[in-house]
């Protein structure tokens, strides 16, 4: 999820809502500005002309009250690339806004922490499908309140899914960047009003709440589990939906305090919160710290930098490089398990890549273990399959074809593809799958020469890149994929099956189009039979890997630093920790 | 009113040259996952499936009405952006001058007297490397040297994480004050010293240059000559009469600095993570960014255009012969 700025989703909703959230903001120059600029004495004051509207905090800060810096005192103090975009969970679809959210929220289930398992959350239990997964009964936890004190019960669960659910409920819209677009919901349940897939949510008590669905869903409980999903406080949402994305409020393990915009968002441990007698293994316990504070650093070099110099108690958005050197200082690095993928995808609608053996051809003269060796270090491992092993249903029985020039050059030659003149493309930033891909194609391209054949590198600016593959102008293109929700369907069915091979913007840019394999995961998508989609999903990779319309190269695992004396961070394969477990110990750094 | 042409003419450009950009924002904004459906509704609700020139005409329209559009990234008003980034801008600019200024006028002013001397030779090497100092890494030296190793300074951002002042002006430094939080001032103050070291190394050398070269010339007038056989004290020749007329072009020289640094200072203000105007900048254009892109123009212009025309009114009253 944190691969796009906005959304998957179909939702098409998402610049209109831009532009509503605009107008629907007064026009006029608040007093609060008037006097900012008057008593800063800015000489450039006839821009008052284009003044806008108020907003903004009532304080500036680099993070909470009382407390102390990242070594001393109760403050977490975790370090990221990007400021969020909105607060409103079902409203954002940015990792770093959902980062936030999902400390100020909880969703009715939940992953476990570590792992895509799922936990119950605010319900009590995980529902059993009924009526052939046409239907789910969730047990509701009792006593919980939202951190404005109105109490969680079916009601609350009611209204959330009828807000997101129903184009015409009134509270239909949140404000901020995203307004109005819902883009999750879209996305995971197929769409508002008649296209979605739950078609009512009933109160049948206090704390019971009755799921129904217009077809069963596969992953369901998995999309359920998801961030975006939370529950917010009716109240709150009835009280000012305008400015809930600005002023949330859930029932979490942390209360939101304040967000200085492209700095820090401000949040303070929930005395009350529910979960502090749930297991650990539940994700339950704490909140530990007594403050946290999120901190937007976008230059790289700079977030090290904090971390090594004690302003920081944790920094995402390691570098492999970084690794090493984070260590050096005496600090922590930890990873993430695994839930993104890169690959070579080939073009198998072009010659001569319609060719398995060319395919196979050029799988077979890339060393795979020497270039994640050299450009992931200890944060990947080679992909043998075409999704993580995070992923349930993960083939562990299928093997990568062997590094073998020789093979390589036999296969080609049977092909009559002996002097293969072809383009490799390479993105051009580094993405979470893929920390370096100019010098991945680099190396690529020198072991593709070995083998007779010549790749001409090719790239193009990062958001040209994605629509020109996603035409498919390449013949051979690195890409790659960060999972949202855990599921073999996120991965699997959005990059391989034929319905994602489209004219423009596909995802699946290998255009690999196999009926057999559609099959199979239109199969893994539409049943619950947990026994039946593991069958499926392990033939589907089975089926995939004798096709190889990709060379899969590594599942990458993004690295942590850490303070010495932060104990207890659950690095989550989604990227989305609960800080709740976090525990600052004494000593400081 | 030379203001309004130059704006036109300003927006005119950006306008054009934002879309001439590579990469698609409505792809941009949607990702990787995005359906062609998707995109193709996204550029129409941001209008950019409507002819250029059209869309131009109603920028325009909405800008003379102070309405920039809204920013794409964070969905609220560009111009509500600028301005809640715009203190932070202001005080860096304002303290990277003042490093500028007391710093490069008096050395300006000594390798001018001892013109030829050791001091000089070394001030103007000096200055040299400062004008082609890359930011960038003098940044990161700095935080490297005095934030991780020596743990002198504070970094990153405008304040550090135990402090809060409350905000009146959105200056740090003002609004502590007013409300006597000297615990805040100072913070602030600390975490404004590095950012403005790298901020104001290369007005300060541009200063310098001026100061000096201005200074010398101005010695060698008959006035100068006047004074000093009428035995006047040196340091009197000096300040009063040679450095009053020397800083007329030096003044020109700071002005265009401070446009300059108000516009945003993108690489300074990304490195040290200070939410002002130029990370707002950064991030527009890296998300391509139209409505943000074009703000972050615009404002720069017509900040740049005001600040020459203070430094014409300020001519007036360093020099009396200036009458508008």
């Amino acid at each position: 999820m944190q691969e796009r700025f906005v959304s998957k989703g179909k939702s098409a909703r998402i610049a209109k809502g831009v532009i509503l959230a605009g107008i629907q903001q007064t026009r006029t120059i608040s007093r609060r500005h008037f006097l900012r600029l008057s008593a800063a004495g800015f000489t450039g004051a006839a821009l008052l002309g284009v003044a806008g509207c108020g907003g903004g905090g009532e304080t500036i800060s680099g993070g909470g009250q009382g407390g102390g810096g990242a070594g001393g005192g109760n403050t977490f103090v975790f370090g990221r690339g990007a400021d969020s975009v909105s607060l409103d969970p079902i409203n954002t679809t940015d990792g770093e806004s959902l980062r936030v959210t999902r400390q100020i929220f909880d969703g009715l289930l939940d992953f476990a922490p570590e792992s895509t398992d799922l936990v119950p959350s605010l319900a009590i239990e995980i529902p059993k499908p009924e009526n052939g997964g046409r239907a789910y009964t969730f047990k509701l936890r009792e006593g919980v309140k939202f951190h404005d004190g109105a109490p969680f019960d079916a009601e609350a669960v009611k209204f959330n899914f009828d807000r997101w659910r129903d184009s015409k409920n009134p509270y239909h819209k949140g404000g901020g960047g995203q307004s109005e677009s819902f883009a999750y919901y879209v996305g995971q349940f197929g769409g508002f009003d008649g296209d979605s897939i739950i078609t009512d949510v009933e109160v049948v008590d206090e704390y019971t709440v009755r799921f129904t669905l217009k077809q069963p869903q596969g992953p369901f409980l998995k999309n359920i589990a998801m961030s975006p999903f939370a529950i917010g406080s009716p109240k709150a949402i009835k009280a000012n939906v305008e400015d809930f994305w600005q002023e949330p409020v859930g029932s979490g393990p942390f209360k939101f305090v304040a967000w200085n915009r492209g700095s820090t968002v401000e949040l303070e441990a929930n005395e009350d919160w529910w979960g502090s007698d749930l297991p650990a293994s539940q994700g339950g316990g704490g909140p530990k710290v007594d403050k946290v504070v999120i901190r937007a650093i976008p230059d790289n070099t700079s977030r090290v930098a904090a971390l090594t110099g004690g302003e920081l108690s944790a920094a995402d958005g390691l570098t492999p490089e970084d690794v090493p050197s984070v260590r050096d200082s005496g600090l922590k690095v930890e990873f993430r398990p695994p839930l993104t993928i890169g690959y070579l995808a080939m073009n198998t609608q072009k010659k001569p890549f319609d060719d398995v053996n060319v395919r196979r051809a050029i799988y077979q003269a890339i060393d795979m273990d020497k270039i994640v060796e050299a450009f992931f270090g200890d944060t990947g491992q080679v992909a043998t399959t075409y999704m993580p092993p995070t992923v349930p249903f993960w083939n562990e029985s299928v093997e990568r074809y062997p590094f073998d020039p020789e093979a390589a050059k036999q296969l080609l030659k049977d092909a009559g593809q002996e002097n293969l003149e072809t383009d490799l493309w390479y993105m051009p930033i580094p993405r979470p799958y893929m920390p370096d891909g100019k010098g991945i194609a680099q190396a690529m391209q020198a072991d593709l020469e070995k083998v007779g054949v010549t790749a001409k590198l090719v790239t193009y600016e990062w958001g040209t890149y994605l629509e020109r593959t996603g035409q498919g102008d390449h013949d051979m293109a690195l890409l790659g994929w960060t999972g949202d929700n855990g599921d073999p369907d996120n991965f699997l069915n959005v990059l391989l099956g034929s319905a994602s091979a489209t004219e423009t913007d596909a995802l699946n840019i290998a255009y690999y189009k196999n009926p057999q394999v559609d099959k199979l995961l239109q199969k893994g998508q539409t049943t619950i039979d947990q026994s039946e989609r593991e069958r499926v999903y392990l033939r589907a990779q089975e089926l995939l890997v004798e096709d190889a319309p990709w060379v899969p190269i590594a599942y990458a695992k993004p690295p942590l630093g850490f303070q010495k004396n932060v104990q207890g961070y659950q690095a989550s394969p989604t990227g989305g920790e609960a800080f709740n477990t976090v525990e600052l110990t004494g000593g400081g750094a | 009113m030379q203001i309004i042409p130059v704006l036109l003419g300003v927006s005119f450009v950006v306008f054009f040259m934002v879309r001439a950009i590579p990469g698609d924002p409505a792809q941009i904004l949607l990702g990787q996952q995005a359906t062609q459906e998707q995109v193709a509704q996204v550029r129409e609700n941001m209008g950019l499936d409507k002819p250029v020139i059209v869309q131009y005409g109603l920028f325009l329209f909405d800008a003379v009405r102070g309405d920039l559009g809204d920013s794409v990234v964070t969905g609220r008003p560009v111009t509500t952006e600028l301005l809640e980034r715009l203190p932070a801008t202001l005080e860096l600019t304002a303290f990277a001058m003042l490093v500028a200024v007391l710093v490069g006028v008096p050395v300006g002013v000594i390798s001018a007297v001892k013109q030829y001397s050791l001091l000089d030779k070394a001030t103007s090497v000096l200055a040299l490397t400062g004008i082609s100092m890359p930011i960038f890494w003098l940044a990161m030296i700095l935080i490297v040297v005095f934030f991780v190793n020596l743990g002198w300074l504070p970094f990153p951002g405008r304040l550090g994480t135990e402090t809060t002042i409350t905000a009146f002006t959105g200056l740090v430094l003002v609004d502590s004050l007013l409300t006597l939080n000297f615990a805040g001032f100072w913070d602030g103050l600390l975490h404004l010293i590095m950012p403005a070291i790298a901020l104001g190394t290369i007005p300060m050398a541009v200063v310098t240059r001026m100061t000096r070269s201005s200074m010398l010339e101005v010695m060698n007038e008959d006035y100068v000559r006047t004074a000093r056989a009428k035995g006047v004290a040196p340091w009197r020749v000096i300040f009063k009469h040679a450095l009053r007329n020397a800083m007329l072009p030096t003044v020109t020289v700071i002005g265009l600095q401070v446009g300059l640094l108000m516009g945003g200072a993108v690489i300074t203000e990304t490195i040290f993570s200070w939410p002002g105007v130029g990370q707002f900048a950064y991030d527009s254009i890296n998300r391509r960014d139209y409505a943000g892109i074009q703000g972050v123009v615009l404002y720069g212009a017509a900040l740049f255009v005001l600040v020459n025309l203070l430094v014409d009114v300020l001519y007036a009253i360093f020099d009396p012969r200036v009458r508008y």
